[in-house]
């Protein structure tokens, strides 16, 4: 690993104090190198929600370390100042549903990420197309977001992720809602992003459908992480 | 950039229409409330105004003729009309009474004037049609919104009268047009009892001992006479000589006589602190009430919107959406809703409210702006709440549990 990647060191989150103290995270080790899709599983209340929002920056750790390409950006205290710009511009989220915004078209959905970081409309909207076409959805890319199949909107929600192209990209559930050939080729498209824009990726899941497909997967159990090789299988 | 109220608002714009047209009917009611007021005191200085009156001469301690019954004798105006800086002074007589023309018969305020030539103190100033009275008797001139025409026979009390001349926007200060008519006939009128009073009081006149003096010839003849004219009118109004003061006149004439005198100014006073003091009141209460009913509907309707955009507004937040960015998508649909209800509500009660409305609505252009102006900030008080809701929202309820 040459500092790009995420890598997370001894990372531990506390909910509340005294007595109703619940240690949701208790050590996390944790590395993911750019072009890496590695599979986050554990049963439920281990404490995987937990770790996706404090690399995501929307809680803060109790104690540990996260860097995030070659800058420490948590090491027992937040190192960067302006969270908002950090997950605006360095980290991509994946959800469960693909949660696009109802009044805005398919292209605007994605380019609204550029716009935030100040680029012109053209030039966002342009960055939104290209992964469109990498993502075989650019036929789409003036409907509205109830226009779509599921499939085609958790394309555009993944295009979305990609478009500020973050070394970083969280995906929590993102094929929950699919069948098993959908959620198949979310994980290809995962793969194939991963590879094309070297970006890390951590896919929270409980599906047992996807599991296989992972190369490394990181188990995670009352708040500690064990890795373990997958079975890599490949997804034709 | 993109607007995303704009786009929002686009998305459902239908919603958001229908929304601001119901607003826009709350504001035309409030607008025209205003424009009622505004109404009301107009009618009042039309009044005034359209007298032509410098000075109103009344009843010692009476806030006559409009506002109080008043009565003094009809011979005073001479007096007057002799004192230093008094270029004119008539005699005028005003009771509001139902005035009969055919079938139908329509409230309005009768005056009487005296005779002379246009300018007299009392006439109207111009006629949209026809001519000015020129007899003694018997001749009206009606407003237009009397809905009398030109050679209509008018009913008051037993005379017919002919309607001789039209006017425009001569009303009393309750709005009630006004139907000019001879001096005489008015005090008549004013001071006139059925024909079954008058019998009866010349039977008890004669029936009386006193008066019915057959050693006395004529007596009782004399004694009916007095009993069935009139010599009181309810004002005299003066116009002033141009250089001389009116209040420096009006003291005058108050010194010479037992008698009250009012200004232009005082009498303004009186017809819009006194005479229309209720209704203003009334007014007023309303014009609250639709303020506070209107901020509650903007308000509902914006939380309403915010609350169906919750999931919206944390993944926005979470994909780093400035907070002011938020407050701005909130705040300028409130905006839009207020331009949207502001626009039908001001077509609303210009071309249907005023027309419509039995009563003179006087919209002005700057109550229209004041109206506006607090739509807009009603509006963006009551998003408000929105916006604090939104700002609670918290970026990692997108990711979920
Ligand atoms: N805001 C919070 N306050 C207190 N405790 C919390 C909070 N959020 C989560 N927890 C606790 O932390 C632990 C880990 O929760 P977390 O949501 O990370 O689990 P998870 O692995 O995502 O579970 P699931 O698969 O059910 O989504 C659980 O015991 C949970 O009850
Ligand atoms: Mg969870």
């Amino acid at each position: 690993m040459d500092g790009k990647g995420v890598r997370i060191e001894g990372l531990k989150k506390r909910y509340g104090s005294g007595d109703t103290a619940v240690d949701a995270l208790r050590g996390v080790d944790m590395q993911v190198a750019p072009g890496e899709v590695v599979g986050l599983v554990g049963p439920s209340g281990s404490g995987k929600s937990t770790l996706l929002k404090c690399l995501g920056a929307v809680i803060e750790p109790t104690a540990g370390r996260m860097i995030l390409g070659d800058e420490i950006i948590y090491d027992d205290g937040w190192k960067v100042k302006d969270l908002r710009a950090l997950r605006r511009d360095r980290i991509g989220f994946i959800f469960q549903a693909p949660y696009l915004i109802p009044f805005l078209d398919v292209t605007d959905n994605v380019a609204l990420l550029p716009m935030l970081a100040g680029k012109p409309n053209p030039e966002a909207r342009s960055r939104a197309i290209e992964l469109f076409q990498a993502l075989d959805v650019e036929h789409r890319a003036k409907a509205m977001p109830s226009q779509l199949s599921g499939g085609e909107q958790q394309r555009v929600a993944i295009a979305r992720g990609l478009v500020n192209r973050p070394p970083v990209i969280l995906a929590d559930e993102p094929t929950a809602p699919l069948d098993s050939e959908r959620a198949l080729a979310v994980i290809r498209i995962l793969n194939d992003m991963a590879q094309q824009f070297e970006t890390a990726i951590i896919v929270v899941t409980h599906d047992e459908k996807i599991i296989p497909t992972f190369k490394r997967i990181y188990h995670i159990r009352d708040g500690v992480t064990y890795e373990e090789a997958g079975e890599g299988r490949s997804i034709a | 950039m993109i607007s995303l109220a704009g786009r929002d608002i686009m998305h459902s714009l239908g919603k958001f229409v229908l929304t601001g047209m119901g607003l826009g009917l709350l504001i035309g009611v409030t607008l025209s409330m205003a424009g009622i007021y505004r109404g009301l005191v107009d009618d009042g200085k039309a009044l005034l105004e359209n007298s032509g009156a410098d000075l109103w001469v009344v009843q010692q301690d009476t806030i006559g003729p409009y506002a109080e019954a008043s009565s003094i004798y009809s011979d005073v105006w001479r007096g007057i009309r002799s004192m230093p800086g008094v270029a004119r002074a008539a005699n005028a007589t005003y009771f509001t009474m139902q005035v009969r023309q055919g079938e139908r018969d329509v409230r309005a305020m009768v005056a009487g004037i005296t005779a002379g030539e246009l300018g007299t103190p009392g006439w109207p100033p111009h006629l949209i049609a026809g001519r000015q009275i020129t007899r003694g008797h018997y001749e009206a001139v009606a407003d237009f919104a009397t809905g009398f025409k030109i050679g209509d026979r008018l009913q008051i009390r037993r005379n017919y009268y002919t309607v001789v001349g039209l006017t425009r926007r001569m009303v009393s200060s309750g709005g009630d047009p006004i139907v000019f008519i001879p001096l005489k006939d008015a005090q008549e009128a004013q001071f006139l009892k059925d024909n079954d009073a008058i019998w009866q009081q010349r039977h008890r006149t004669a029936a009386n001992q006193a008066f019915n003096r057959p050693q006395v010839p004529g007596l009782l003849d004399a004694v009916i006479a007095s009993q069935s004219t009139n010599s009181y009118v309810n004002a005299v109004l003066v116009q002033v000589e141009p250089g001389h003061d009116v209040d420096a006149v009006a003291e005058s004439i108050r010194r010479w006589k037992r008698l009250t005198v009012y200004t232009r100014s005082q009498m303004e006073e009186i017809l819009v602190g006194k005479m229309i003091a209720t209704s203003a009141k009334q007014i007023g209460m309303f014009l609250a009430i639709l303020s506070l009913v209107s901020a509650a509907i903007v308000a509902f309707i914006i939380y309403t919107l915010t609350l169906g955009k919750i999931r919206e507004i944390a993944v926005l937040k979470l994909i780093g959406t400035k907070n002011r960015t938020i407050v701005g998508l909130i705040m300028q649909q409130a905006i839009a809703l207020g331009v949207i209800g502001f626009v039908v509500g001001k077509i609303t009660a210009t071309l249907v409210m005023a027309p419509i409305f039995p009563k003179y609505v006087l919209l002005q252009p700057f109550d229209s702006i004041i109206g506006f102006v607090v739509v807009m900030v009603i509006c963006m008080l009551s998003s408000i709440i929105s916006i604090r809701a939104a700002m609670k929202v918290d970026p990692a309820e997108a990711i979920g549990g």
